[in-house]
Order: structure tokens, then sequence, then C-alpha cells
């Protein structure tokens, strides 16, 4: 009797203890899922992503773990891996490409207590934000060192798809070039795909072919910047640095850093403290960095890129500033005034000095 | 002096013949064991996270079976046309011009009044899809009864034709207005959308369509005249001359046939998970059928089997990825080895091994 009352007792005191335990469980890394449309690779969108999740993994050792589903494509199969995210104990979870818009939303209301976090779409919603970067302030500098240091004037983009990000990057770019170099053109080619290196590397060959001696691209893969190596003229890389790719060719890239971005949502979610603001950052908010730049770019140019740089740092200048008027000579806005977000992203023409034509609807 | 021997049967094995698919997936499921070992995974580990995963609960199965629909609805139509060896590999350009046809009624539908009949808008957009799909098949049917041209390279040249259209469509006339240029069509109302058939998960009408059509399909090809002057076409081609049958017909049937469910498929995605058009809607299903076809031994309960095995890989591969940190690619990898491990079964059906000392030496 009194032996199995002994052990009753300690049975008690045992379920005591479980409180303690599973209050040492709350400490538990919080979770966190990254949606990606590529696979990571070595270069490109998805890769720089990825290496802002790596920061914020090693920022917030202990406090957070993520895991990642790389090449979902824009569909039916987004909405099952988000979801299946949300289910399996994520509470955050970042998409990654402008197709998972629908399914984050419709996953989002289904999860009030999980947070999503979408790459580069419009929508929102209480538990649900987006979140982008201002990539043509890059282009902006990149195209003042292509205007510089051009000797043909004409300088080659191979772009994916006509939307308004790319159209920001390309007129930015050819803003930049012809605000030092009036005589500078923008000649682009269309390979309507985000990531296809045969036909991105084709579209260089072009552009190379008709005059460009500057190349930059607005595609994922490491094509564009591999075939002005090849063909002894210069390039601008995007989203990483692709300096790899071409030691000789490669002046600069307009680099995605989402690092910083990733850890302090995450901070503000294991606060409490997230909302959805939406934020469209830039050079200033330390999410578009431009690549160190190759000692082929003469010493003046350097530090005028250098001065500029400063200037969006400090919020004193913006790309899209007028007096700016489109490809047919249309004044799209009037001198000292600024093109707003909203202008910004309903972005559908070429600007002056850009040579060739919008593809026809 | 030869041990192993392989040695011609008299006539196809009917066990290896349906023996051979399902040794296939056991050796793929062991070798994807082995792969799990090599990666570092604990392999049965791997083995519960990639193959039971994705039949845990009612959600789990009713995705698997979102993912097998449209492989069910290609893989039959494609079946076929390759029993009278009519080799149709563009289904996926099918596919494509279905999902379009149907847009066209979603969209169109509205304004004839048709927002207010779910039932004769869906009836309209099934036909339509199926219609369109019939139609694009019917491009490699005519040139090759009038022209011998290959039906392999035509049709397949035709999904890149498709895949452009559709890009067309949706960055030009059937873009959404309210979309910021991003290749869509505006979602689809209500009324042009596929009731599920499974409260609170995303199954819809589209799966008791296809099983209504595999058994369909199964009269057709096993227990009609029709299927069965098919078969002896594929079987025997001159037998089929002899006895008179038309070879013209065979090829419009087989192609009309797969085009028609290929249509179908399109027509499911945009109106079931997808729910509007958007330049990426195929997704690979056209091409992945061809090899549903033929593990299901071009047979609608095998190709019904042969669909869930193929989805099973596909989110398995997802799941993979979210709890072992593998690649995307294992799914690919699994894909591989079952066709890999099909070819090699097959073998056995019109071989055998003879083991011991020739007895001819």
């Amino acid at each position: 009797m009194k032996q199995s009352r002994r052990t009753l007792l300690s049975a008690l005191a045992l379920t005591l203890t479980l409180p303690f335990a599973s209050s040492a469980q709350a400490e538990e890394p919080v979770k966190a899922g990254f949606v990606y449309v590529s696979p990571i690779g070595d270069a490109g969108w998805t890769y720089q992503h990825d290496q802002g999740r790596l920061q914020m993994e090693k920022a917030l050792a202990g406090k957070v773990t993520s895991r990642v589903v790389e090449n979902v494509q824009e569909g039916p199969d987004a909405e099952r891996v988000i979801r299946e995210f949300a289910t399996s104990g994520s509470k955050v979870v970042f998409a990654t490409s402008f197709g998972y818009m629908n399914a984050m939303e419709k996953v989002s209301k289904q999860f009030p207590n999980v947070t999503f976090l979408h790459a580069t779409g419009y929508k929102s919603g209480k538990n649900f934000g987006n979140y982008n970067a201002r990539f043509y302030e890059g282009r902006y500098l990149t195209g003042v060192i292509a205007g510089k240091m051009s000797k043909s004037n004409i300088l080659g983009y191979v772009g994916a798809f006509p939307i308004p990000e790319v159209l920001q990057g390309i007129n930015a770019f050819a803003m930049g070039a012809r605000s030092v170099n009036p005589k500078a053109e923008v000649r682009v080619i269309w390979v309507n795909s985000w990531y296809d290196p045969g036909k991105e590397r084709e579209a260089a060959m072009t552009l190379i072919a008709q005059g460009a001696d500057m190349v930059t691209h607005h595609t994922d893969s490491t094509a564009t910047v591999q075939a002005a190596e090849e063909k002894g003229v210069y390039a601008f890389g995007y989203h990483s640095d692709m300096s790899k790719y071409g030691k000789k060719a490669h002046l600069t890239a307009t680099t995605h850093q989402w690092g910083d971005f990733y850890t302090k949502t995450m901070q503000e979610v294991l606060a409490g403290t997230w909302k959805p603001t939406n934020p469209w950052g830039g050079i200033k908010d330390g999410m578009i960095k431009l690549a160190p730049l190759n000692p082929a770019i003469p010493k003046d140019v350097q530090t005028l890129v250098g001065d500029l740089e400063g200037k969006l740092k400090a919020g004193t200048f913006h790309p899209f500033t007028g007096p700016i008027v489109d490809q047919d000579g249309k004044e799209v806005v009037a001198k000292g005034k600024t093109l707003s977000d909203e202008e910004l992203n309903k972005m559908s023409y070429y600007v002056q000095g850009v040579a060739s034509k919008l593809p026809k609807k | 002096m030869k041990w192993i021997r392989i040695e011609a049967r008299q006539e196809p094995d009917p066990l290896m013949r349906f023996g051979s698919p399902v040794l296939a997936v056991t050796l793929t499921v062991l070798a994807g064991l082995l792969v799990f070992a090599v990666l570092g995974k604990d392999p049965v580990e791997g083995f519960k996270v990639f193959f039971l995963n994705p039949l845990r609960d009612t959600y789990a199965l009713s995705e698997l079976f979102l993912k097998a629909t449209p492989l069910m609805l290609c893989a039959l139509g494609l079946a076929v046309g390759f029993q009278a060896n009519v080799w149709n590999i563009g289904a996926e350009g099918q596919f494509i011009f279905g999902a379009i046809g149907a847009t066209g009624v979603a969209l169109y539908g509205g304004e004839l009044g048709l927002a207010n009949s779910p039932t004769l808008m869906l009836g309209l957009m099934m036909l339509a899809g199926a219609i369109s799909g019939a139609l694009y098949a019917a491009i490699p049917a005519w040139l090759r009864t009038h022209f011998h041209a290959s039906e392999i390279l035509v049709s397949l040249m035709l999904v890149y034709v498709a895949n452009l259209f559709c890009s067309w469509l949706v960055f030009g006339p059937w873009m959404d207005p309210d979309g910021q240029n991003f290749p869509q069509t505006r979602s689809f109302d209500d009324a042009a959308l596929l009731p599920t058939i499974l409260e609170g998960t995303r199954l819809n009408l589209a799966l008791p369509l296809a099983l209504g059509l595999l058994l369909i399909g199964h009269v057709y090809l096993n227990h009609s005249y029709a299927g069965f002057k098919m078969r002896v076409a594929g079987g025997a081609e001159f037998a089929a001359r002899y006895a008179g049958y038309s070879s013209r017909r065979m090829v419009w049937i087989g192609l009309l046939a797969g085009g028609a469910t290929a249509g179908l498929a399109g027509m499911a995605e945009v109106a079931g998970p997808v729910g509007q058009l958007t330049d990426k809607i195929a997704a690979g299903y056209g091409f992945a059928a061809i090899i549903v076809a033929f593990v299901g031994r071009l047979n609608p309960f095998g190709i019904f089997l042969a669909s869930v095995v193929m989805a099973l890989f596909y989110i398995g591969g997802e799941q993979a990825q979210q709890y072992l940190s593998l690649p995307s690619a294992i799914a690919k990898v699994f894909q591989g080895l079952l066709l890999f491990f099909l070819l090699a079964t097959d073998l056995f059906v019109n071989y055998r091994l003879r083991l011991g000392r020739s007895a001819h030496h």
C-alpha cells in the first residue's frame, strides 16, 4: 500500500513539473517558411532572397529557424506549399514571386495567426503584407557609368517582360546615361521569360552585334554578363554581384539586399509589433546596393557615382525627377516634379533615350 | 559461355505486362531510399516524408487528387492515340488552348448574361475547352493525313506556338486592367468556377468528371469495335490495312481525343485552382501525362493509378524540401527513376532471363 502511494505521489510530482517543461518549450525558435519561384542556384533573384534568409537566420540564431521550398510554379502548387508551411507551425511565410499573390491572400485569411509576406505584389491584409525594393535607383547609377564609358553610345538591355518594374529599370538606366551623355541610346530586346539562359545569351549577342558596348539585363541568369565577357564589352549585373562570371566585363551590379528586412520583420513578429507597412525600400534603406566597382571605371566616374549614391541615401535625389519626356515627345512629368509611387507602378512607356519600341498590344 | 542470357518470349508475358509498372514503382521506391541515404538523410524518415506525408489526411489526399486530375485527363486522351501508334506529344499545347477557349467563355459569358446560370456557363466552358483543344490537335492530324508530316514534330512544335499565343493574350487583349501589367486575366466570376466537392479543400468537379471519362475510355478502348480497330492498327499496321481499317481515321481519332481531353484539363485548371488565365497555366501537365500514359499501360485503370503516383512524386518532392531540406530536383529524380525502371522492366514483357550455361555451346 505504502509503496503504491509513493508511486502515486511521485506521479503527481511528475505532473507538477510538466508545466515547467512546456514553458521551456515555449522558448523554441520561431519557424519561418520561404517559397521561391526558381532553384536557389548561385546568382539571381532567388539566390539573393536566400542570402537574405541566411543572414536573418544568423542574426537571430536560436530564435528563428527557417525552411525553404524552391522552384514552386506560380499556379495551383503555390497555395499548397504556402498552406503546408502554415499548418506545420511556421509563424511567418515569405513568398517571393508576384504570381503567388492570390494564393497568399487566400491562405492568409485561413490562418489569421500566421504572418504572410509577399514580395512585389500589391495586395495586403491584416496579417498579409507585401514588400519590394526600388531597383531603379541602382539602374540610374549604372546608367550614369554606361553613359560616361560608352564609346559607341549604344547601350543594350535584355528584358524579361514589359511590366512596370522592368520599365522603371530601363527608363532609369536611360535617364542616368542621358544625364551625362545626351547621345547615349538604349536598345531593348525582350526574351519573354524570367529565366532562359539560351535566349538571354542570344539577345545579348544581338545587342553587341548592333554595336552595344555596354549591356545589362533584367532576367535571372548570368548569360548577359558571360556574353559580354566573351565579346570583350562591358556589362552590368543584376540581382547578384556577377563579377565572377565576367572578370573584365562586369563593371558593377544592382544587387538586392533582403537580409536586413527579413531580420527586422522577424524581430517585429517575435516582439508582436509587426504591421503590414508594405515597404518599398531603396539605397537609403539598404535594400539596394551597387556591387564593388570594377577598377576599369575611371576615378572621376567613380566619384560621380559615389556622390549620387550619397544623395539617394540622404533622400535629396529622385531618379525620376522631371522634366521627363516619353519616347513620342509627350511630357510625363514637368520640371522639378517627381513621379509618385502610384505613377511608377503604372509605368507603361519608354522615356526619350530608349531607341526601341514597346511591343504593341 | 554465357551465364545469363536474354531470350525472346514466344508471346508477350501478360503477367509482366501489368507487373512491370508495379515492379518499376517498387524499384523506384527502393532506389529512392538509397538516394536519401546517400544524401545523408534517414531513409525511413525520407520514405515517410516523401511517400506517406502526401497521404496523411483528407486535405492531403484532396491535394493529391487535385494534382492528379489534369494528368488523368491528358493521359487518357493520349492513350487513345498511342494505342494506334499516333504519337501526340503536344498535349501541353492542347491543354493551353483548352484553357484559352474556356477563358474566352468565362470572360465574355458574363456580358451574355451567363453569370447567373453557373451550369450553363460551366457547360459552355467545358465544351469550349474540349473543342479548342481538339481543334488545336486537328492541325497535326490534318498535316499528317494530307502531307505525311510527322505528328510528333508538329504537335511538339505547336506547344511553343500555344505558349506564345497565350502570353500574347494575357499581356495584351485579355490583360487584367487592375493587374499592374502582370500577365494574367481578371479573376473569373463565381459562376465560372468549378464547385468544390469536398468542403474546405480545392478538390472540384473535375475529378468525378475525369473518373467518368476514364470509365468511358475503358469501354471504348477495351470493349468496342472502334477501340479494337485502334489496337490492331497499333499492333499490326498491315493487318489493319488488310482488314480495311482506315489509318487516316485512326490519326484523326487519336489526335482529336488527345486534344479534347487535354483541352478539358486546361479548362479544369483555369476554372479550378487557378481561377484565371496566366502565362504559366500549363505547368508541364501535358508532358508529364506522356509518362503517366505509359506507366499506366495505356489502360484507363492503370492511368488512374499512374497519375496518382506521379502526383505523389510532385507533392512528395515539396514535402522533402520542407522537412528534409532537399533540393527541388528530388521530384525530378524520382520521375526519372520511375521511367528508367519502367523501360528496364518492360524488357521482360517480351524477353526473359535464362540463367545457367547456354545449352548450345
